[in-house]
């Protein structure tokens, strides 16, 4: 076998992945979930959990919130979408850059800042909840559906319109068929995302709300009834693999159009005085809706008493007893546990793109691919606790746990965007290269890389955003007192006294700043290497 | 392809068990790990201090906000992530010793401890800190409205004191509940009645301290809050003084010192430590003067020791309430749920 060098990497596409989803994902998991239903020593009662009206409530909570966010995100995000993936306009790369701002943001950080926001009677509540959620995820719609978008050829919508296809006509007929697999990708993490929210739900929502995940936290953590949180857990999980399995499907619906095309032969300057404001309209509504609470974020780092000053900036470079270090020690660890969980994710993701968009490949390996994102983050963790509890697996304390679950949450996103790309990929490109004698390895490397290279640089960029945020898990594991930005965040916002609220804020400016810089140098690094 | 698969995942097995293996070993452990919360803070002075005398290296491990690290603890107990824990205190203790998670050990240092702090005669468990919960109010936002502040528990369901008060969310908050517990030790069963009334004098829940303390009360810096009193600690002034650029001379926010909830925070040698001796060590060294005398302003409690000095600061600006609120912690733990499901019924719903 291992003399058929194609047949050793399609093995490799998939056994890869799968071992290490085996391994941080599913082994944990289960012991957790095995250890909950297992603790009173009798398994009969799951019912009590399940008919509680109270379960009833949060499922119902949780489900509509989830689809409402999703929409509230879709309209607020197509919109600029559609200008990012058609036109070509200066500053294009930093938009797409600044949008993925809000996406790292500690849900804490962002939170205060809405409260400030928001008019009276709207900050508290599911009001409260959908827009925040809307505010963390629009990057996700933004970023994948225009950069799908942007790979789809000019000439069959023009074609059509030609013919004589109204507008709206050839927007339903032909550009949405074609953008579906990006639209159920996007939707598919975004609905994900809300699903599964915690830290909103709790401040946002108000003591009155509950999801499925805050229940789970509350059960395990402040009740301490792991059975209750295990078949929560479980209920979230069948929950999540259903939603999966829809917006697979729909994904994997492919309208073979021209095939996908370079960024370069498809964006074009905005041509009429309609298409320039298309383009300021989309942005503005995008930059105001943004802006403000972010504006209210570097607002209060530089609050100094009743005037400002850059005293909290200072401050960052002092050690601190809330962090046992300087806060630039924790953005230099941030950096490095990002740029670990990027290399994972991306190697790992990329692989298992293949596999998945391989239509023969198996759907199992999918729908586990984006369970991470829908599993409860603080069972996860304590499931790491007791999995890895003895040699030659005791890997509790070792720091590389950190960017092994962080690439865990940007597993998903890296096949999602990666692998509608490579579906979309025309079989005939491929076929004549081998026909005009190219290995399959060349094949890919010259084929598809390059159409791919894209999406894997997207991939990468919203690994490294998701790596510095801290999502999910990587929450509830212990570690190494090796603080990172979040961490410091939380650490400041948690004490009293205005240098500690300043400093807080002042790092939450500092992460904005990182994550806009290092997703527009990754767009830079696609452009220089051909790939754009 | 199937048994291509299989062999990939049992040789990545392989080389992962192998990676492993090379770190194990018998050798006698120069390491001492501390189990903790995410509040925990040491000066580094401190820490090496440690590290030289016991010739061990002082390995940090947080894992969460308190709750999180005893439910770890016990998920865990007799196969410790660590060898000593820190950080639980009396609303957890109970289900901490319940569990299981200590070994017994006594330290030669409790003699200066005031036995009041003591909890556990078996000493699975060792009190390090203490901390009050307290209500604090905003000095500057009563004098400016020439409204005497509110001084007992009591007073603060008044009508001058309507939609003044913001509180935490026990069900989520570590404060708010220590401030429940408060109001069950000071009422016992009429409790609810009292919360009846705070809810109907406007009592504003939030969910964290976070947003209470940063966001709705008037008294911390650079806040637009306009809620004068809130639930927080007794060191809170402190932080405001000296966090505060120029430092004010007196502090701009105050104790109700008639509102406050003891909070122990004890230290125990976990059951299955690695290295027991290392821990026994290290809970000593917790006890000592040196790290007793860096508590204040690492971690904004106060020490147990008797010996240990205040810093100044918290000389002139803190209170250390003579009688505050305290109830068992079985009796914390056998009714919690039960209390903070009550309060949610006649407070939220």
């Amino acid at each position: 076998m291992g003399s058929d060098p194609s047949r050793l990497w399609r093995t490799a596409t998939y056994a890869v992945p799968l071992a290490f989803l085996a391994l941080f994902f599913a082994y944990p998991l289960l012991s957790i979930l095995e250890r909950g239903l297992r603790a009173d020593g009798s398994l009969a009662s799951p019912l009590g959990v399940l008919t509680d009206p109270l379960t009833r409530d949060v499922v119902w909570f949780t489900f509509w919130q989830a689809l409402a966010s999703t929409a509230l995100t879709f309209a607020v995000g197509l919109p600029a979408a559609y200008v990012l993936g058609r036109f070509a306009f200066r500053g294009r790369s930093v938009v797409r850059a600044l949008v993925v701002v809000p996406f790292v943001l500690p849900t804490v950080v962002v939170a205060l800042a809405f409260l400030a926001v928001l008019p009276a009677g709207l900050e508290r509540g599911w009001i409260a909840i959908l827009i925040a959620h809307a505010f963390f995820n629009v990057a996700v719609v933004v970023l994948v559906v225009s950069t799908f978008w942007a790979s789809l050829d000019r000439r069959t919508s023009e074609v059509a319109a030609t013919l004589g296809a109204a507008p709206a006509r050839n927007f339903r007929e032909i550009t949405l068929p074609l953008l579906a697999p990006s639209l159920a990708a996007a939707s598919s993490i975004v609905f994900l995302f809300s699903f599964t929210s915690f830290g909103i739900v709790l401040i946002l929502g108000g003591p009155a709300y509950s999801t499925i995940e805050t229940e789970i936290y509350n059960q395990a953590v402040r009740i301490f009834d792991l059975r209750a949180a295990a078949i929560l857990s479980i209920v979230q999980l069948i929950c999540v693999g259903v939603a999966v399995w829809i917006t697979l499907k729909l994904e994997a619906f492919v309208v073979v159009g021209a095939g996908p095309r370079s960024e370069r032969d498809v964006l074009r300057k905005p041509r009429t005085s309609r298409e320039r404001g298309l383009v300021v309209g989309a942005l503005g509504l995008l930059a105001v809706f943004l802006g403000v609470p972010l504006a209210v974020l570097v607002e209060r780092s530089i609050a100094v008493g009743d005037g400002y000053g850059l005293d909290a900036y200072r401050a960052l470079a002092r050690p601190t007893s809330a962090l046992l270090a300087t806060p630039w020690e924790a953005v230099w660890n941030s950096l490095l546990y990002a740029g670990a969980a990027t290399v994972i994710a991306v190697v790992i993701g990329g692989l298992a793109a293949f596999a998945v968009a391989n239509s023969t490949g198996p759907r199992a390996l999918d729908v586990l691919l984006m369970l991470p994102l829908g599993a409860s983050a603080v069972m996860l963790g304590f499931g790491f606790v007791i999995a890895f509890d003895r040699a030659p697996i005791d890997f509790r304390a070792a720091p590389w746990i950190v960017p092994v679950v962080q690439a865990l949450v940007a597993l998903p996103f890296v096949v999602r965007i990666v692998a509608p790309t490579l579906r979309a990929i025309d079989e005939r490109q491929r076929e004549a290269a081998a026909v005009l004698g190219a290995s399959p390895g060349r094949v890919r490397r010259e084929i598809d890389l390059p159409i791919v290279g894209r999406a894997l640089a997207v991939a990468a960029g919203f690994a490294f955003a998701i790596s510095l945020g801290e999502f999910g898990a990587t929450v509830f594991l212990a570690r190494p007192d090796t603080p990172t930005l979040p961490v410091a965040i939380f650490r400041f916002l948690g004490r009293p006294g205005e240098i500690n609220a300043a400093q807080a804020y002042a790092l939450a400016v500092v992460l904005m700043a990182l994550t806009a810089a290092s997703i527009f140098a990754v767009g830079r690094l696609g452009v220089r290497r051909g790939w754009v | 392809m199937t048994r291509c698969h299989k062999s990939a995942l049992v040789a990545l097995l392989a080389a992962v068990l192998l990676a492993a293996a090379g770190c194990g070993g018998d050798h006698p452990p120069t390491d001492v790990v501390l189990l903790t919360h995410d509040s925990f803070a040491v000066s580094d002075a401190v820490r090496q201090e440690f590290e030289r005398d016991s010739g061990l290296k002082l390995k940090i491990l947080k894992a969460g906000d308190a709750g999180e690290v005893v439910t770890k603890a016990a998920l865990t107990a007799g196969n410790p992530q660590g060898d000593v824990l820190f950080g639980v205190d009396n609303t957890l203790l109970s289900r901490a010793l319940d569990a299981d998670v200590f070994e017994p050990y006594e330290s030669a240092s409790l003699e200066n401890v005031d036995p009041e702090l003591i909890l556990d005669p078996d000493h699975r468990v060792t009190p390090i800190d203490h901390g009050e919960v307290c209500l604090n109010y905003d000095k500057a936002w009563f004098a400016e409205r020439g409204i005497a502040p509110p001084r007992t528990l009591e007073e603060v369901t008044l009508e001058r004191y309507r939609d003044l008060l913001v509180v935490e969310n026990p069900a989520t908050s570590s404060p708010g509940l220590t401030f429940l517990l408060a109001t069950i030790a000071r009422y016992g069963d009429l409790w609810q009645g009292y919360w009846r009334k705070l809810r109907a004098n406007g009592v504003l829940v939030v969910d964290g301290w976070e947003e209470a303390y940063t966001v709705r009360f008037s008294g911390a810096a650079g806040s637009r809050g306009n809620r004068p009193i809130v639930v927080s600690y007794s060191s809170s002034p402190v932080a405001e003084v000296i966090f505060r650029k120029p430092r004010p001379r007196a502090a701009p926010t105050a104790v109700i010192e008639d509102s406050c909830f003891r909070q122990i925070e004890f230290a125990g040698v976990l059951r299955g430590a690695r290295n027991e001796e290392g821990a026994r060590q290290l809970v000593d060294f917790m006890l000592s003067k040196r790290f007793q005398e860096d508590i204040p302003l690492a971690m904004f409690v106060f020490p147990v020791n008797r010996e240990a000095e205040l810093p100044r600061e918290f000389v002139e600006y803190a209170v250390v309430p003579r009688l505050p609120l305290e109830l068992p912690p079985d009796e914390i733990e056998a009714n919690r749920d039960r209390w903070v499901r009550e309060w949610t019924d006649i407070v939220v719903r």
